[in-house]
């Protein structure tokens, strides 16, 4: 049953996304065929009829309502159309630019989680003031360093003056370090926040009294007891972040000359290329809600109150 | 020329001098992904840079005269009108399907380029009146037009023009954009192209029917030209400087202090064709008045322009055509910084000082707006800085950056005072393309105005001698009447490591690659 809902209102999230940014598309002034022409020095050269002919072939002379219609009910085959401004399959363009993307955000968000955690744990655990202080001075630090400034610092040291990584292209794991780096600074920043504030609330409730009473060392109330409490907030945020993520590979891609879905939907929304647009937003949103999904469902299987609601519910 | 040969002579390393040696592989960082890089669509130098090594053209151009001169074809007749051009062909050429490159695949291609319609960004203008071709023999085709086309012959040498094999179009035109089907005569071929990320192109074995005009006969030197896309200025300087690239495009005026000296070569070519300038609307507002343009025309201080905003190798503009276009007029003394004059002009026409120091006249204030995309990195800077001189002769210019997209619809309505562009050619027939009536009109003038007489003259015949008078009168009429106001001239400015040699720009300062050469490797 609740999964049911869930599913049913992932398919309302797809279809809001595809329709709203059809609409934004549409309501913004030009369109891909004359941001094409526009391409060329001085404006198009082409005669007004040769224009309107163009503008033919692409369909975007029909009534709006026929035009979103006709886009639907191909999106629904899997069919996004041709791209305007590369000629190329908006389906296949986008399923190309993905495992780029998927490299950098995937180990970013195991950077962000590793080190985000191991930063909160650690500034809340540790009994020296000055190292609590240093760590959780951090993640506000790392939330408010701008990401292109970032990477930029981080290609000028390793690559031009250290030559320990290229500064270009995707090409073998080397090249995904740094951009892997700069896109999990602002999440595991937020991580580490989120963290610690849990934590620090955690270990401040009655039954970490009780455990302590029981014998428990330090150590068990922090790891056993307040951490597994803790995370579960930090779970939801994850599921947040990880589109974030998504948003961030447009700044990296660019600084880091990567291929990516960042690069192409970052041209085609300046271009109105609205069938890349539409591929992309619907492939954004699918992960989106198939992420949150996941975490719907593994929050019982840490949670045992949510799981009492689950049975109750079902 | 001269410039690529100092480039050679500045080599740190002795044994890096040459001579030139075949092989290795160019890392040439670009600023653009190409969108398409079918040279027969393309628009943007991205795109043409790749596109020039894939074909060949009937023709070349010099890039130091501007003479039209042979390369697939040996020689051609043009009738008396400029309507009729017949190309009598080279034998020996083939494409890299070793299809031959004779009369037919030659109608196959301008017949494909025509069928593009608005598609072939670039060709739609340069083949508006063409009729059709028809093979005489083999080697022999006649191309007909229906209006005279004295441009056409120049625009035969571009690689807009460039030949396809007739079994490119059997793929469609998206798939050759992608580099599918694109099977050119060039001295390259195209091995892969991923989007975004880089376009690699393999030496064409056996090529020998190159352009007179080139250094060397034979195959081109490079075994593998591997163009990477870097959109960020600073990153590309970086890996030119630690030795990630071999060369580089679009050269910040910044980061050019950087390649001076150090074994780093900087090779510049300003573009022919119209300059970046302010385009008036002459049926706008104070922009109707022609007193209200010469002193916006005089109030702009070129050399402070380049000097500033750009670098010393950007050229301020000393006519609508830049310097390196065939038969342009040197009209420095018309265009030169005079606020005195540009004041009384304005005091004599009856704008007076307002409140806020912008002149004024029957309660009009005088204003206007200029429209331009940030196609130009320096764009914005640029009209900032003009923004000031004006406001001294107390003109109030407004700037709106628009897309691409928005300043395309807004030229073709014709709502606009002033647009803000360049466009590269080098023929002087592209000012018809962009005043003439029967062109795009961007001043959008009266039928019977007096530029058109000039602009049809120019355009009738191939005959540079006959032509010059008409060409030079047609800059004349535009810069004295400020139709548009030139600012500068655009200009490529490329930046080689010590190991890259002779990377060599053509006519319309597109790249050209086929003398290039890199050095230990």
């Amino acid at each position: 049953m609740r999964v049911a809902r869930r599913l049913l209102q992932a398919v309302v999230v797809l279809w809001a996304a595809f329709t709203l940014s059809f609409l934004i598309l549409y309501l913004l002034p030009g369109d891909s065929v004359l941001t094409k022409l526009g391409s060329a020095e001085g404006g198009p050269s082409a005669s007004p009829e040769q224009i309107a002919q163009l503008r033919a072939q692409y369909g975007l002379d029909q009534p709006v309502l026929v035009q979103y219609g006709k886009q639907l009910l191909a999106a629904l085959h899997g069919d996004f159309g041709t791209s305007v401004s590369t000629g190329d399959d908006a389906t296949h363009m986008v399923l190309t630019a993905l495992p780029p993307t998927l490299a950098v955000t995937g180990l970013a968000l195991l950077f962000a989680v590793v080190f985000g955690g191991a930063i909160a744990v650690l500034g809340t655990f540790t009994r020296t003031r000055w190292v609590s202080q240093l760590l959780l001075s951090l993640p506000p630090l790392g939330t408010s360093l701008p990401t292109f400034w970032v990477g930029l610092l981080l290609i000028q040291l390793f690559s031009f003056r250290l030559r320990l990584v290229p500064a270009l292209g995707s090409a073998g794991f080397a090249s995904l370090i740094l951009p892997a780096v700069t896109l999990a600074l602002p999440t595991g920043a937020i991580i580490a926040q989120v963290l610690a504030k849990s934590l620090r609330t955690q270990l401040a409730e009655p039954y970490v009294e009780i455990v302590r009473a029981k014998g428990a060392g330090r150590g068990r109330v922090h790891f056993g007891h307040a951490l597994r409490n803790a995370g579960l907030p930090t779970l939801t945020l994850v599921g947040v972040v990880a589109g974030n993520l998504l948003a961030g590979s447009v700044v990296t891609e660019t600084v880091f000359s990567r291929d990516g879905l960042g690069r192409i939907t970052a041209s085609a929304v300046t271009s109105q290329d609205v069938p890349v647009v539409q591929a992309v937003i619907v492939l954004a949103a699918f992960f989106f809600v198939g992420l949150n999904l996941i975490v719907d469902l593994v929050y019982p299987l840490l949670d045992p109150r949510v799981r009492k609601e689950v049975t109750a519910d079902g | 020329m001269v410039l690529t040969a100092c480039g050679v002579a500045d080599g740190a390393n002795p044994q890096d001098a040459g001579p030139p040696r075949p092989g290795g592989t160019l890392r040439l960082g670009i600023s653009s992904a190409p969108d398409c890089i079918d040279p027969q669509q393309a628009s943007t130098n991205a795109s043409l840079n790749v596109g020039r090594q894939v074909v060949d053209s009937l023709t070349d151009q010099d890039p130091e005269t501007g003479e039209i001169t042979p390369w697939l074809a040996d020689r051609w007749d043009v009738d008396a009108d400029s309507t009729s051009f017949t190309f009598h062909l080279r034998a020996g050429a083939t494409f890299s399907d070793r299809t031959p490159v004779d009369a037919t695949a030659v109608k196959a291609s301008f017949d494909g380029i025509k069928a593009l319609g608005a598609k072939a960004l670039l060709g739609a203008s340069y083949l508006a009146a063409y009729q059709g071709a028809t093979v005489l023999d083999p080697a022999t085709v006649r191309l007909d037009f229906s209006e005279p086309s004295a441009q056409f012959l120049q625009a035969s040498s571009t690689m807009s023009l460039g030949v396809l094999a007739p079994s490119a179009y059997r793929r469609t035109a998206e798939q050759r954009c992608q580099g599918d089907g694109l099977i050119g005569s060039g001295p390259f071929v195209v091995t892969s192209f991923r989007p975004n990320q880089d376009i690699v192109l393999s030496k064409r074995t056996g090529y020998h029917w190159g352009s007179p005009l080139w250094r060397h006969q034979g195959e081109a030197y490079l075994d593998r030209i591997d163009y990477r896309v870097v959109p960020e200025p600073g990153v590309r300087t970086g890996s030119l400087v630690s030795g990630q690239l071999d060369a580089i495009t679009d050269v910040q005026p910044v980061d050019e202090p950087q390649f001076s000296g150090s074994g780093f070569t900087e090779p510049v070519r300003a573009n022919p064709g119209i300059v970046f300038n302010l385009h008036a609307n002459v049926t706008r507002g104070a922009l109707a008045d022609d007193k209200v343009r010469q002193a916006v025309s005089k109030g702009v201080n070129r050399p402070e322009v380049t000097d500033t905003v750009l670098s010393g190798n950007y050229k301020p503009a000393t006519s609508i055509l830049g310097s390196a276009t065939p038969l342009y007029t040197d009209l420095s003394r018309e265009l030169a910084y005079d606020p005195g004059g540009a004041t009384a002009l304005l005091q004599s026409d009856g704008w007076v000082p307002g409140p806020d120091g912008i002149r004024v006249k029957n309660g009009q204030r005088l204003s206007a707006a200029v429209l331009y995309s940030p196609v130009f990195n320096q764009n914005q800077s640029v009209l900032e800085l003009i923004q000031q001189q004006l406001r001294k002769i107390g003109f109030d210019l407004r700037i709106e950056q628009h897309t691409n997209s928005e300043v395309t619809r807004l030229q073709q309505s014709g709502d606009y005072d002033f647009l803000w562009y360049n466009v590269t050619r080098a023929d002087p027939d592209i000012l018809r393309q962009q005043f003439s009536v029967h062109g795009t009109n961007r001043s959008r003038l009266p039928a019977d105005n007096p530029l058109e007489p000039a602009l049809t003259a120019q355009s009738a015949t191939v005959d540079a001698a006959q032509r010059k008078p008409a060409a030079e009168q047609a800059q004349r009429t535009i810069v004295e009447n400020a139709y548009a106001i030139p600012v500068f001239e655009l200009t490529q400015v490329l930046a080689l490591a010590p190991n890259a040699h002779d990377v060599g720009f053509e006519a319309s300062s597109r790249l050209q690659l086929f003398d290039a050469w890199v050095s230990g490797s």
